[in-house]
């Protein structure tokens, strides 16, 4: 038996190609499954639904560490001076450039809500301590000012906000 | 594997069986008559004990998965429950967790001999490459292993390593929650980790046959860098290389059961027989001391990007290295200035590891970014160089011949 190759594409050549061409596709389509397992479950994201925080009981110039979504929050009652030294800052200097304005809810100056996750690896940052009296990050040295922005160090990001609302005045919902 | 083996079973049920299955054979040409260079030093002896040391950490890791549970309520306390109710349970974690860091004893002193002598050069790239993954997979197990602890150390080690993908632009957040599934480390980080950490000891172990196979193609290295040329060049793998291997093994198990009856805590960090908490980063968060040279050269790149790129880079550059020595010659012997280089290059990798349990601060970042510097200028510019500049010593003309002086 001899076999000739025909130098024409032949039907049987496009069934191969569609052949290979479909399994590859369901190979694919099985790794789906496979990978997104791995994402945040059900319980997991309706565990990250919002948390509502009163904040009368936070004293003036006082931090408060609350959790939404296994991620500590700060909430910084900012002092009159603290509020002074976030604004007066040449923004354009900074590594990551931010007026206080951003950082806070208009009319509400003196709260200061971030997720107290360091933008570098990871580390909750120390309250209260560092050159520009915000937070400091024992891991790596990275320093964060009254409004959580990174002055220095080798973090690239201001700490982030979180979503949020005021509700009314002493209370707000986060998420 | 070569050398066909002329391996005749007498027993008439071995015969049966080598018919069937050439098992026999195998294990006859490839670990008793197999060749091995008569001039094999001590430093030769470590694959050996690395094998030694991965059956170690599989037999006590299998023991410790019986009584281990990997929840984050229970974990810190089944593994304390391992230490104080589990017959002999201290042993069998003090010998599982100091065994993980004579594991990197041993393959760190395989891999600068590997370095000194040229182990990498054709024709054993893929042998050479093969080990870079060995030691990369090495790396993934021992982090991975560290986390179940749940200790302090444990949780921030899994929050700082997991973090380092976040640097990826654009997607690397996507691939950090995809990593903890949740949005911080929590319980489900934790049972992929133990998963994971079942796994790939056992992927070890199936690299480790590819390695072993790819060394049994082209043989091994030897001290002077010249391949065997004659049967006078080589001595049988047994008694010779075994009972070579066997002593060191023997003088390394002594050096393991000092660190296991007299000093198990040496070089763990106490913070992590505090429970886990994902409120509080511990003051200072230094990873075992395997890892502290790469932690440094993290440190020392004050941008997070690059700075994970540097410590990638500084394990991948590894892969490369056979095509960035260009010089002909395999041994450092008859080759004065690498030989100084080299040294350099083992107190600079010393060094990073020093400065990565020191503060990143003042005089610690300077020398930690000199260090880094040459680490890669080591790679990137003294290695592809010495292969032009250098002027070597004359080889000798055979292995015989090195060992026994001329009249040979």
């Amino acid at each position: 038996m001899t076999t000739v190759s025909s130098a024409e594409h032949s039907r049987r050549d496009f069934l191969y190609i569609a052949t290979g061409a479909v399994g590859a596709v369901g190979a694919a389509a099985a790794l789906v499954p496979l990978i997104a397992q791995m994402n945040p479950d059900a319980s997991t994201i309706a565990a990250g639904a919002p948390v509502e925080i009163d904040l009368a009981p936070i004293a003036d110039g006082q931090i408060v560490k609350v959790f939404w979504r296994s991620k500590p929050i700060f909430i910084s009652h900012r002092t009159k001076k603290e509020i002074e030294e976030a604004q007066k800052v040449d923004v354009a200097n900074l590594p990551d450039p931010e007026p206080d304005s951003e950082r806070v809810k208009q009319g509400h100056d003196q709260w200061l809500v971030v997720i107290g996750i360091c933008t570098h690896l990871g580390c909750i940052p120390l309250a209260h301590q560092g050159e520009y009296d915000g937070w400091f990050c024992p891991c790596h040295g990275s320093q964060y000012d009254t409004a959580g922005r990174i002055r220095k160090g080798p973090a690239p990001k201001n700490l982030p906000l979180p979503p949020y609302a005021f509700i009314s005045d002493s209370k707000i919902r986060i998420g | 594997m070569r050398g066909n083996s002329t391996y005749q079973p007498t027993n008439s049920v071995l015969q049966w069986l080598e018919k069937r299955l050439p098992i026999g054979g195998l294990v006859h040409s490839s670990f008793i008559a197999y060749p091995t260079p008569r001039n094999l030093n001590y430093w030769w002896t470590f694959g050996g004990i690395l094998s030694f040391m991965l059956g170690v950490q599989i037999i006590t890791g299998i023991i410790l998965a019986m009584h281990y549970t990997p929840h984050v309520d229970m974990a810190f306390r089944s593994v304390e429950a391992i230490m104080r109710d589990v017959n002999f349970g201290w042993l069998l974690r003090y010998l599982h967790a100091n065994g993980a860091a004579m594991f990197f004893l041993a393959v760190y002193i395989h891999m600068f001999r590997g370095l000194y002598y040229g182990s990498y050069k054709e024709p054993r790239e893929v042998l050479w490459i093969l080990g870079v993954i060995l030691y990369l997979l090495m790396m993934a197990t021992g982090f991975m292993g560290y986390v179940l602890v749940w200790g302090q150390m444990s949780f921030w080690a899994a929050t700082v390593i997991t973090n380092l993908f976040s640097a990826i632009p654009g997607v690397g957040d996507a691939i950090v929650t995809w990593l903890w599934g949740g949005y911080a480390v929590g319980n489900p980080t934790l049972n992929r980790f133990y998963s994971l950490h079942y796994l790939l000891p056992f992927v070890i172990a199936g690299v480790v046959v590819l390695h072993v196979w790819a060394l049994h193609v082209t043989g091994q290295n030897n001290p002077t860098g010249i391949e065997p040329k004659s049967d006078q060049d080589t001595v049988s793998f047994t008694p010779y290389a075994t009972i070579k291997d066997g002593f060191l093994m023997v003088c390394f198990c002594i050096l393991f059961a000092w660190f296991v009856f007299y000093i198990p805590n040496f070089l763990g960090h106490s913070d992590n027989y505090i429970p886990a908490n994902p409120a509080v980063t511990p003051s200072e968060i230094v990873p075992e001391w395997y890892y502290l040279p790469f932690y440094a050269i993290l440190r020392s790149i004050p941008n997070k990007l690059l700075g994970v790129i540097a410590l990638f880079g500084s394990i991948g550059i590894l892969a490369f290295l056979p095509w960035l020595d260009t010089s002909k010659v395999r041994s450092a012997r008859y080759r004065p200035l690498f030989r100084q280089f080299f040294w350099l290059f083992v107190i600079a990798a010393v060094g990073l590891g020093w400065l990565g349990t020191k503060p990143p601060e003042g005089i610690y970042v300077i020398l930690a970014r000199i260090l880094t510097f040459y680490y890669f200028a080591f790679f990137l510019i003294v290695l592809p160089l010495l292969g032009i500049f250098e002027k070597t010593k004359p080889l000798p003309n055979s292995i015989s011949e090195s060992v026994l002086g001329a009249k040979a």
